[in-house]
């Protein structure tokens, strides 16, 4: 363990010097391009530097909140005295994990016990999720939700359930078998994932009945259980999230470890009281949004299993700060500017419910890219209700590479576009123009839109670039 | 939903909409479509009733416009049983003029059967002159922005989003919707895209289909109305700023990236 191979040192030493000239250079903050020098040296590297997180590695993987879950799991981590090695945002297939590891401070001779200490806390991307976990071994694994996102890549969300339960048999029968699962027990295709590993699992969920949406949303995935009966809903929180129960073969919404008893979300905050460990606790939440208190709720189990005392969590959590894009505020001339990313129809649905509770005025920045990151497909706007938008008659500026696709989407659903403008500088103007000082903008990108918009908004307002952010 | 024309606004009773299996077959934003008729009759000042017809429901005793999508390939078993009682039901319709659009999943399901991979055949509901095979593994899917060009004279050029393991081919008696300038469309083969049979329209574009393709809308209502009426309706010139410009920012990102048609969706060799 303590040794290391001379070829993986020079692995390592060649991925530092490939992400320094990136940087450098401002290839897109080199976040990958360590891992891609690195693996093509040792091919093992995943393996091997994983086995030198001494206090194990939390992988957190699903649809929606890896960043934000990784985020704050790293903060209770970091307060509970370990030493985190996590990726940055957009960083979760093979070569980004790489990068991570290979990026990550080593602790020297001198540092006594901080080996020991060292947590690895990964978001992976649910594809990639089953062949990483296999060489990564997690001590926990997270799985948050499951939901329609970029069919044009990552296919069907049944294959990548099916990937999730034979990843977690393989896991099972092997080296891999001491893991923790911690499962949404809402979200039926993540609690299923139960029968299919036979050791400890932690689930969690919203037990708030206040939280219940009127009707059932359109972008919901999992409306069948694997017996073909159609899942029945005492309440259904988010898409197809939910009290879930099958008719038929009597598989229902499982048992909570960690569930929030009492939800608030107004603002730019939320609260929730949350029984973890036989006891409960207040969370003040730096997030806005019912998915925020999900995100919140693995952060929690996760730390829960690896340990963390419930009143060591709650206390981490009020120091918390957003992660990345993921409603991040700037003051921009005396204007609040807030980011919420979203990328598929059920977060885009989360954001509409967020911005529903903030109430009107909105000022809305939409932005609609195509990249390969976002999906080249644009057509998931349409599963997305953003008509529940119209009451609250927005001033709307459309941007984005395709922003005139996001203008007829929201044009069909009830709401005129202000202003249609695809660079995403002018149109960020146009939107400060329309905001009034003191009030605030809400800006709603995909993601490399949100890459783009969050680096105008960091230069004007004097915060770092990306790449030197997020670690500290 | 229930819309009511405005006075002067076309005559007749609402538009019967019939949207069939939407809760299942709805995974890639087909509905959109829904969305699309609805608003766009609205401007026409027509009133529209949509019904929804899910697993089991009864259809209703007659329809004006039949819209189906396309779901995941588990759902599409699920209805396939379902759809296929439908058939001569669904075929009496589309003799008797009624409008339809049934998009990828939906589309392969109209045909007159789809064979999966261990060659099992699932029956379709026969309304197009269609069948689907699904190629051996190996073979890629077909995904990608599409252009193609309508054997409709008043519908033109076309946009939108294909992505589809299944293979079909057009029988005698079918003529193809459209003819690919870049994308694969049926098969990667022949060069064709979708299928007609007197109103029906059946294709592979997602996108959604209808809110940026405003000419084929038109085109689905002009005969949606002329059932509803039993005469030959056709609809005047309403412009669609939002939809015309969309349906351009898709057509150049087809054009500048989707490959030109040219045989492609085979193994690698
Ligand atoms: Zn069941």
């Amino acid at each position: 363990m303590g040794t290391t191979s001379v070829r993986e040192r020079a692995a390592v030493l060649a991925g530092r010097a490939a992400g320094a000239a990136a940087r450098t250079l401002r290839l897109g903050g080199g976040t990958a391009l360590p891992g891609l020098v690195a693996a093509r040296i040792a091919p093992d590297l995943v393996e091997r530097l994983a086995a030198g997180l001494r206090a194990g590695t939390v992988t957190v993987t699903g649809t929606n909140g890896k960043t934000t879950t990784a985020h704050l799991l790293s903060a209770i981590a970091r307060h509970a005295g370990m030493e985190v090695v996590a990726n940055r945002s957009g960083s979760n297939l093979e070569r980004g994990v790489i990068a991570t590891f290979v990026e990550s401070k080593t602790p020297s001779a001198g540092e006594a016990g901080v080996a020991e200490r060292r947590l690895g806390v990964l978001e992976i991307d649910e594809a990639a999720w089953p062949s990483l976990a296999s060489r990564l071994r997690p001590r926990v694994a997270v799985f948050l939700n499951l939901f329609r996102d970029q069919l044009d890549r990552y296919g069907e969300v049944d294959s990548v359930a099916e990937g999730w339960r034979a990843g977690l048999r393989a896991l099972a029968s092997g080296a891999g078998s001491g893991a923790t699962l911690v499962l949404n027990a809402d979200d039926p295709s993540v609690a299923q994932l139960a029968e299919a590993w036979p050791h400890r699992v932690l689930a969690f969920g919203v037990d708030d009945p206040r939280v219940a949406l009127p009707a059932p949303e359109h972008a919901a995935d999992a409306r069948f259980c694997v017996c073909g009966a159609r899942f029945a809903y005492d309440a259904v929180h988010v898409a197809h999230v939910g009290r879930w129960r099958c008719t038929r073969c009597g598989r229902a919404r499982p048992a909570r470890d960690v569930a929030a008893l009492a939800v608030e979300t107004a603002g730019e905050g939320a609260r929730a009281r949350v029984a973890v460990g036989g006891r409960e606790v207040e969370l003040a939440l730096p997030l806005a949004g019912l998915y925020s208190v999900y995100n919140a709720l693995a952060a929690v189990a996760a730390a829960s299993a690896l340990g963390v005392a419930p009143s060591s969590i709650a206390e981490a959590l009020a120091h918390a700060t957003p992660a990345f894009g993921r409603q991040e505020t700037f003051d921009l001339d005396g204007r609040r500017v807030r980011v919420l990313l979203a990328k598929n129809p059920a977060g885009l649905n989360e954001v509409v419910r967020t911005l529903e509770t903030a109430g009107p005025p909105l000022r809305l920045l939409a932005l609609l890219n195509d990249g390969i990151q976002d999906g080249r497909d644009v057509s998931w706007i349409y599963d997305a209700d953003v008509e529940r938008l119209a009451p609250l008659a927005p001033t709307l500026v459309c941007s984005g590479d395709r922003a005139d696709d996001l203008a007829l989407r929201f044009a069909l659903a009830g709401v005129e576009p202000a202003v249609v403008e695809r660079d995403v500088e002018r149109a960020l103007d146009r939107a400060l123009e329309a905001t009034p000082a003191g009030a605030r903008l809400e800006v709603v990108p995909t993601y490399t839109a949100m890459l783009r918009v969050r680096e105008v908004l960091a230069r004007r307002s004097g915060r770092r670039p990306y790449w030197a952010g997020e670690r500290s | 939903m229930t819309m009511r024309g405005g006075a002067g606004g076309l005559a007749g009773g609402a538009l019967r909409v019939v949207s069939l299996y939407g809760d299942v077959m709805n995974v890639y934003a087909d509905r959109g479509n829904v969305i699309a008729v609805g608003a766009r009759a609205r401007e026409r000042g027509v009133a529209v009733e949509v019904q929804r017809v899910g697993i089991g429901d009864p259809l209703p005793e007659d329809a004006d416009l039949v819209l189906i999508g396309g779901g995941q390939d588990r759902e599409q078993r699920r209805i396939a049983e379902d759809l296929a009682a439908r058939g001569p039901a669904l075929q009496r319709w589309v003799d008797d003029g009624v409008a339809m659009l049934a998009v990828c999943g939906g589309f392969q399901l109209f045909g007159r059967w789809y064979r999966d991979t261990s060659g099992v055949e699932l029956p379709g509901a026969g309304v197009f002159d269609v069948t689907t095979v699904a190629p051996g593994p190996g073979w890629p899917r077909c995904i990608g922005d599409v252009l193609a060009t309508s054997t409709l004279a008043d519908v033109g050029e076309v946009v939108g989003f294909e992505n589809h393991g299944g293979r079909t081919y057009l029988g005698p008696s079918a003529r193809p919707f459209a003819r690919v300038t870049f994308g694969h469309g049926n098969n990667g083969e022949d060069g064709t895209e979708g299928a007609l049979r007197r109103r029906a329209v059946g294709t592979y574009l997602h996108g959604s289909l209808l809110p940026k393709n405003v000419a084929l809308l038109d085109h689905l209502l002009a005969g949606a109305l002329s059932h509803r009426d039993g005469r030959e309706v056709s609809l005047p010139a309403l412009p669609a700023p939002y939809a015309a410009r969309a349906h351009a920012a898709a057509a150049e990102v087809a054009r500048r990236r989707a490959p030109a048609f040219a045989r492609d969706a085979r193994p690698a060799s």
